[in-house]
């Protein structure tokens, strides 16, 4: 008889230091509870817009299910980089310079591991999404933390980052506007970030999946800023604009260099986006435009609703200025984001991410996202009011 | 336009009954400034009316809906105002279209009954000295009205929580 054997042996180092997702343990904690309000997900709670499904459909039925270029589709390429020459006068060649992945999630994976080694240093501005560690210690690459705060609107700040830049940092990974605080950078402060980045010549992947979703002033891409364009990747995708999260689209813009390094990973790994996706995200570039403004105004009236409603029962919210999440300060309450959360769900039935989900500096704060309905928003802020006043 | 009015516009377009307080806070103002705001819009007519879609099947009042296209001669002195104006008076007729194409004018007419509906075309449109001809197309079910789906919509699933 053969020897018995334990397979945890078989998993890689690697995946052992890959620190377990705060989030994840909340989907245990939901499971089985009835009357659950959640403001736990990272999603629109909008269904794609018809015309884009319909087009999806479309293509199902006229048999257009074979593989595509590497690359992505030329002509969603082609329309990526109208797109982006028309908001920003951005120009990126459709041959080179753009490269369709599976969502943004592979995008982060793959620009990572496209431009780290081992042992390379990686500035990541918390909070942040739970992604960024672990792209980075997948890679090999050592992730240093620069921390965001309330007072200064969760923004970057130059000192912070210089501080945190050593002989061997290579890369800073920005997110603006922010998930989890839906902060923004003005265009002077992008400014003194790419300062640094020259002076201390370093590489930048910004994931900018929230542009669209700017409530306030205009979104500036970083690789718009004088001589950044070949220093950054521009992460980004059709999840959050246009409501295609399950479709799983996302884009990066770079360098030549750099697309057909990320491009190596992605041939091998995951060959080319599924291509009815693609055909859905060139109609959404195309056709699109209503719909978004009109779902972005939706979220915009749902922002001013939560952070007047969290301040109304006592909790401190900085108004966010982009994406889809209200980040309340719950510290107060002599709880921490932990205790809060698990205490909301298990009396109230709501569903909220602790903040220090997204690192230290999450601490004391709560992910609320305002893609809900402005009925589950209302009751949820009632319950969490009446939770706040008996604690 | 002003943002803050096409916000206000939009949320009572979607849910008329939208008290000033829920505005205010959906929009960054404060519910005077909303109560200004809307009575100035209603004063200055971009505000025309409240109203309520009733689903009349679901309620059991089986109403008969008509579509009625209309060609019409144009007389001296007298435009498709003034035809408008002299069928827009019937209660029995809900809406009232000037069309490009085939036909001149379309209307939407409600009966309690199809002899109903048949009969008052024929007495009172089709009578009419501008009136060339008329086709009439029964309502069998509608599906969507003024934006608005009327049936429920299956609702979507979603993680309760996610990345």
């Amino acid at each position: 008889m053969r020897p018995p054997c334990d397979p945890s042996k078989f998993v890689a180092e690697t995946i052992k230091n890959v620190p377990p997702s705060g989030i994840r343990r909340f989907f245990d904690l939901v499971s089985g509870l009835e009357d659950v309000i959640s403001l736990g997900v990272g999603e629109p709670d909008f269904i794609t817009p018809w015309h884009i499904r319909e087009m999806c459909i479309h293509s199902l039925e006229k048999g257009q299910t074979s593989y595509t270029s590497n690359y992505g589709l030329p002509e969603l390429r082609d329309e990526l980089a109208k797109t982006y020459y028309r908001r920003y006068g951005l120009e990126y060649d459709p041959a080179s310079e753009i490269l369709v992945t599976t969502g943004v999630s592979e995008a982060l994976d793959i620009a990572v591991r496209a431009v780290i080694n081992p042992g390379d240093e990686v500035i990541i501005v918390q909070p942040a999404y739970v992604a960024y560690v672990p792209a980075v210690v997948l890679a090999g690459g050592k992730p240093v933390i620069v921390s965001t705060y309330r007072e200064d609107d969760f923004r970057l700040t130059a000192e912070a980052l210089e501080a945190a830049i050593s002989s061997k940092t290579k890369a800073i990974m920005l997110n603006f506007p922010n998930n989890p605080t839906g902060a923004i950078m003005a265009r002077e402060e992008l400014e003194d970030i790419a300062d640094l980045v020259a002076e201390h010549d370093l590489f930048v992947i910004s994931d900018e999946v929230y542009e669209c979703l700017t409530y306030e002033g205009k979104h500036v891409p970083f690789s718009s800023l004088e001589g950044m364009k070949e220093r950054t990747i521009m992460l980004n995708g059709f999840s959050k604009t246009y409501a295609m999260t399950g479709l799983r689209l996302g884009f990066a813009m770079a360098a030549p260099e750099i697309i057909h390094s990320m491009m190596m990973i992605h041939q091998y790994s995951m060959l080319c986006a599924p291509i009815t996706a693609q055909i859905g995200a060139l109609e959404a570039l195309r056709n699109g435009n209503d719909e978004m403004e009109r779902m972005v105004r939706e979220y915009d009236r749902r922002r001013h609703f939560v952070v007047r409603g969290f301040n109304r029962i006592g909790l401190d919210c900085f108004t966010p200025k982009g994406a889809f999440y209200a980040f309340p300060y719950v510290g107060a309450t002599g709880l921490s984001s932990d205790e809060f959360s698990e205490r909301l769900l298990n009396e109230k039935k709501v569903v909220a991410i602790p903040g220090d989900v997204f690192g230290e500096a999450g601490n004391g704060f709560l992910r609320c996202a305002y893609a809900a309905s402005l009925d589950d928003l209302k009751k949820a802020i009632d319950r969490m009011g009446e939770f706040v006043d008996g604690l | 336009m002003d943002e803050k009015i096409r916000h206000i516009l939009e949320i009572l377009e979607s849910d008329a009954r939208a008290n000033p307080e829920e505005i205010a806070a959906l929009t960054d103002m404060t519910a005077q400034e909303v109560s200004q705001a809307i009575a100035k819009l209603e004063e200055t007519g971009v505000i025309r009316h409240y109203k309520t879609i009733i689903d009349w099947d679901l309620a059991g009042e089986n109403y008969v809906y008509a579509v009625i296209e209309l060609k019409v001669t144009l007389e001296r002195n007298l435009g498709y105002q003034a035809i408008a104006e002299r069928i827009y008076k019937f209660p029995e007729v809900r809406s009232v279209r000037l069309l490009s194409g085939d036909y001149d004018i379309s209307l939407t007419v409600r009966g309690r009954s199809m002899k109903d509906v048949a009969f008052f075309v024929a007495e009172k449109i089709a009578t009419l000295d501008q009136v060339q001809n008329t086709a009439t197309h029964f309502v069998l079910k509608t599906y969507k009205e003024d934006g608005v789906i009327l049936h429920e919509p299956e609702a979507i699933k979603r993680l309760p929580v996610s990345l």
